[in-house]
């Protein structure tokens, strides 16, 4: 077994403890009344384009993403650049559908999706069904950052089975816990800035470094078996990879900025400005990433998966120990020390983010909505404080008490979901053409059939539909919030001619700017 | 009551950049392939992080374009 590497450990460890006070001392940042529910759940929508910039990109680009993406890119090759066409089409999303809904949301108070669905359609239900995906689909997603940190814990030595395993990972959730408890968004927002520069310093150097260790390019990518170095070409009747690809890419975009934290992360923005100026500077964490799936690439040149110091992390954490590997192989163990820690603050960030975004969601759309209606601001921002931390507690049980791989399957299955509340989110901050049942009918449709085709190909994300003798194979995603968008386009006629609710309490001129 | 309020709500030409950028994208056909290779680099992988840069700067030009 390993030996903890007290060097790389004790940097950690000293990062850890900084960016903890951070944490806490956010809490006097951009002073607001952290009794009132947008200033703990939206930072008192306060932050300009650099911060937002930060917060926004540690929602993209999480622990998880640097962990799993070059694990893919190690296990599965070519395929798992989708990321880089991927985060090429949010920019264009969030310029123009999302900066739409930031306005509306600033002008009517809208803290959440499920605020807008129900101030633009007037229908609770269809709000709920927003909510309710909302929260389940992040759930999973909470749960995959704290493998992310469980991995660095493990690649640093710390290793055995039970409780001394696990506590490294459970002083990292109390701490976590306990500074959102007290700040809010502004802790993560803090701790983003740190949390990039590390990734940014990281992600720089392995990239410099270690080609020219491995003997350039063209040597790291000769060592690349010839099936993973490209797509597979498709065979007749077929589009094969290429359309798998390219769904994989769309769908994840369309997906992104449906989640809750990316809802919150948006929102807290001071300004539309803030908004189209960080589409443009956004890409910036694009390279980073591209550059990092490359990464998975390097740990197939430098061998590292056939050493046999490295066998335990592997037999372990699987093809998710790459990255962590080729880091402990390729630098001196200070530095690997602030790259662990780069990726375990990487992991608290959009855990944070994760918890507040669910936190105001039940708050705003279920508590308030259904349960108690008037409640006072002190009541609001103390109940969403509760439900962040019981949805933490329930990530770190499903972490340390469910296999690693239904976290994962439930995440693809979270992104089934999320994606079916596209129509009353995006299309909802274009338009009121459709009819708010029929949207619920679609919403229904949709996650039922993408869940019952996710579960029809075991959980991977590409479906085989058929037409006429030729195959498509696409994300399940993608054909599902189409089929979504069908059902709603072909309902909302009929359900208008039976009823005519057209509640609004929006108007045309609160999806653009005037004043800002 | 004139409407004076109409100009920013509706499609600018320049969004055709945006058009073509997620259009190349998401072709991969047109990028399978290893080369010309930069550096030692397949093609696949270097043109789509180029596109990226690409894509930034039309987000820019279309940034610059349509602000007052």
């Amino acid at each position: 077994m390993q030996e903890v590497n007290w060097i790389a450990l004790g940097i950690f460890v000293v990062l850890f403890g900084f960016i903890s006070w951070l944490g806490f001392a956010a809490a006097h940042w951009r002073k607001g009344d952290l009794d009132q529910l947008h200033e703990w759940g939206l930072g008192g929508r306060r932050f300009g384009t650099l911060i937002t910039w930060f917060l926004v990109g540690g929602d993209i680009y999480t622990a998880y993403t640097f962990i799993a993406v070059p694990a893919l890119a190690f296990g599965a090759g070519a395929v798992a650049f989708f990321a880089v066409p991927y985060t090429i089409i949010i920019y264009p999303l969030l310029f123009l559908a999302f900066r739409r809904l930031w306005y509306v949301c600033h002008k009517h108070g809208y803290i959440t999706a499920g605020d807008f669905v129900r101030g633009r359609f007037g229908n609770r239900w269809l709000a709920l069904a927003v909510t309710v995906t909302g929260i389940v689909a992040t759930m999973p997603y909470i749960a995959l950052q704290l493998v992310g940190i469980q991995v660095v814990i493990g690649a640093l030595g710390i290793s055995g089975t039970g409780f001394a395993a696990d506590l490294p990972l459970l002083i990292a959730f109390v701490v976590l816990a306990a500074f959102t408890y007290s700040s809010g968004l502004r802790a993560p927002a803090s701790i983003a800035v740190v949390k990039d520069i590390l990734i940014y310093a990281t992600a720089l150097t392995a990239i410099v470094v270690i080609p020219m260790q491995l003997g350039g390019f063209g040597k790291i990518f000769a060592a690349v078996p010839a099936q993973k170095l490209l797509l597979a070409v498709p065979g007749p009747n077929t589009t094969g990879s290429y359309s798998g690809y390219a769904t994989l890419a769309l769908g994840s975009a369309m997906a992104l900025f449906l989640y809750p934290h990316s809802v919150t992360g948006i929102l807290s923005a001071s300004s539309g400005h803030a908004i189209r100026r960080n589409a443009a500077m956004l890409p910036g964490y694009t390279l980073m990433l591209g550059l990092l799936a490359l990464l998975g690439f390097f740990v197939i040149g430098a061998g590292v998966d056939k050493l046999p110091e490295y066998a335990g992390g592997f037999k372990q954490f699987g093809n998710n120990f790459a990255v962590p590997a080729l880091l402990l192989h390729s630098f001196p163990s200070w530095f690997v020390g602030i790259a662990f820690a780069a990726i375990g603050i990487g992991a608290l960030v959009p855990a944070a983010i994760m918890s507040i975004a669910a936190a105001n969601l039940y708050t705003r759309n279920i508590h308030r909505e259904f349960i108690n209606k008037n409640p006072t601001d002190k009541q609001e921002s103390q109940m969403a404080k509760l439900v962040s931390l019981i949805v933490k507690v329930g990530a770190l049980v499903f972490i340390l008490f469910v296999p690693t791989q239904y976290a994962i399957q439930l995440q693809l299955l979270g992104g089934i979901w999320i994606i079916q509340t596209l129509p009353p989110v995006m299309f909802g901050a274009y338009t009121r053409w459709f009819n708010s049942w029929a949207l619920l009918a679609g919403w229904a449709v949709g996650t039922f059939a993408g869940t019952a085709m996710a579960v029809a190909t075991k959980l991977t994300p590409t479906f085989p539909l058929v037409i006429g003798g030729h195959s498509f194979p696409g994300y399940t995603a993608v054909y599902t919030v189409i089929l979504n968008l069908a059902v709603a386009v072909l309902l909302t006629p009929l359900f208008n001619s039976m009823s005519s609710n057209r509640t609004d309490e929006t108007v045309a001129a609160d999806y653009h700017d005037k004043v800002y | 009551m004139l409407e004076t309020q109409t100009k920013r709500s509706g499609w600018s030409w320049w969004y055709l950049l945006f058009v073509i950028q997620v259009a190349v994208a998401l072709w991969p056909p047109f990028y399978n392939r290893i080369e010309p290779t930069l550096m030692g680099i397949p093609f696949f992988y270097w043109f789509q992080l180029l596109w990226v840069i690409v894509s930034a700067f039309f987000t820019a030009i279309v940034y610059f374009a349509t602000s007052d």
